[in-house]
């Protein structure tokens, strides 16, 4: 069964909270994106006083530098980046209330902790999946750092957006899961 | 002799570029129908599903299989009978790297300086090896390299001491780290032996071998057969959401190297293994 999530703009917290590790979702409303130089930016733009271009409290976040659009076309190819170089980050993103990121790849240790006492969800959505993706983007405006290009911040308004609830907010890790369960010993 | 003009190269470069990354290799994509069908875990059959439903829509609406269209990697064999005219090799390449992305709305992918991370006007994007060949022919291979398989390769020199298993367990390892990072299911290419730079070289030729060809050693083949034995089984599958299907393949190479060396790579290939070969 996949789980409607609404983000227009913010998430319901109670929803959030429901979500368990495995959960199928199907988020519809806006995402706010960030790449590497993004994050940097913004923890740039917090640590010398300055607003961020977009509040964050209670926003979802999509880790994504989209290819080009073709003349007509909303976006280009837009699937998820690896979730992994963004955990120097992912504590800023909390303190500005952040509820959940979406990306691909694995989480791991101690970070865990911190999307617990955010009350925050990891979401992977498929890695390589970017022509379908980029489908499910209605969308899309540069909203900060235009001169970084593919690393703009964008705001996407998605519709229908899949997704998988890899760490939820009660301390569940979907890939160890999966991988424990599907773990064989080889043949030889 | 044969003559042939440096703009034929930028031509193909720019072409080749745009067709790796609008069309997986056929070998690859039906290697991908054949798991769908095959992995044993529900939510990996379904995640296959849509990895080749994007690659068949990709291709009939000609858009980029991924946003990462990752740098630029060109094989240039070149006989020793053939005289280049017409300028730069290197800079008729790179053009064609450059027209290739503007092109295709190809995302730019790479960073002009490493260490700023600052984009440099005239910096190369992307990266050739060069390889003389008996005779005047040409053959120009390209491949769109995305970085989350490239972030998770690795190198390790090994004490001849160390032996098979050890270098097994290496190659086993670094797939079990890499988990979903790497985009599974992946294609593994190993390089085993040589120098430091030649052991990476032969993993990066060994991940844009086709597929469905086993090694042509039967006892090189039977250790990739092997390894791709153990990686299935590690239970991470398609996008790490578990299964049996986390490598399509395990590509290894060889090369003579020291009496007191063992060098081993392991160059992981995401599942969107972008890579086009032509005569010229």
């Amino acid at each position: 069964m996949v789980i409607g999530l609404e983000c227009r703009p913010t998430v319901d917290p109670a929803a959030i909270h429901a979500l368990k590790a495995g959960d199928a979702v199907s988020l519809s409303g806006e995402l706010i994106t960030i790449r590497d130089a993004t994050a940097k930016r913004l923890v740039e733009l917090a640590a010398t006083g300055q607003p961020l271009p977009v509040h964050l409290g209670g926003r979802l976040l999509y880790a994504v530098g989209p290819s080009p659009a073709r003349p007509g076309q909303v976006v280009g190819s837009a699937g998820p980046t690896t979730i992994e170089r963004f955990v120097a980050y992912l504590p800023f993103f909390f303190e500005q209330g952040v509820r959940g990121i979406i990306a691909k790849g694995e989480l791991h240790g101690p970070i865990m902790r911190e999307f617990e006492k955010a009350g925050a969800v990891y979401f992977a959505a498929i890695g390589g999946l970017g022509a379908l993706l980029g489908k499910q983007v209605q969308r899309a405006e540069v909203v900060a750092f235009p001169d970084l290009g593919p690393e703009a911040q964008f705001r996407f308004e998605v519709h229908d957006f899949p997704a998988v609830v890899i760490i939820d907010r009660h301390g569940g890790n979907y890939h160890e899961t999966a991988r424990a369960r599907w773990r064989r010993d080889p043949a030889r | 002799m044969r003559t042939l003009d440096v703009r034929v190269l930028c031509d193909t470069t720019a072409r080749l570029l745009v067709e790796a990354n609008y069309q997986i290799p056929p070998d690859i994509l039906e290697a991908l129908r054949a798991a769908a069908k095959s992995e044993q875990s529900e939510i990996g059959r379904q995640t296959l599903a849509h990895l080749v439903r994007n690659y068949e829509v990709a291709a009939a609406e000609r858009l980029p299989v991924c946003q990462d269209s990752g740098v630029t990697v060109v094989l240039l064999e070149t006989g020793q009978e053939v005289h280049w005219t017409g300028g730069s090799i290197e800079q008729a390449i790179f053009e064609g790297i450059r027209r290739g992305t503007s092109n295709g709305y190809l995302r730019v992918s790479v960073v002009g300086d490493p260490i700023a991370r600052r984009t440099a006007a005239g910096a190369p994007p992307g990266v050739i090896h060069y390889e003389i060949v008996e005779g005047d022919r040409v053959r120009l291979t390209l491949a769109s390299k995305g970085f989350g398989a490239e972030n998770m390769s690795a190198l390790r020199m090994f004490a001849p001491a160390d032996g098979p298993a050890a270098v097994k367990d290496f190659i086993v390892d670094v797939i079990e780290h890499a988990g979903a990072n790497a985009c599974p299911p992946v294609i593994v290419g190993v390089g085993i032996g040589g120098t430091f730079e030649k052991a990476a070289l032969l993993a990066k030729k060994a991940v844009l071998r086709p597929i469905d060809r086993r090694h042509q050693r039967p006892e090189t083949a039977a250790l990739e057969a092997e390894l791709l034995d153990r990686i299935n089984c590690l239970g991470i599958g398609p996008q790490g959401l578990g299964g049996v299907v986390t490598a399509l393949a395990v590509n290894v190479e060889l090369y003579p190297t020291h009496i007191a060396g063992l060098p081993v790579a392991v160059n992981i290939g995401c599942h969107s293994n972008r890579r086009v070969s032509t005569e010229l």
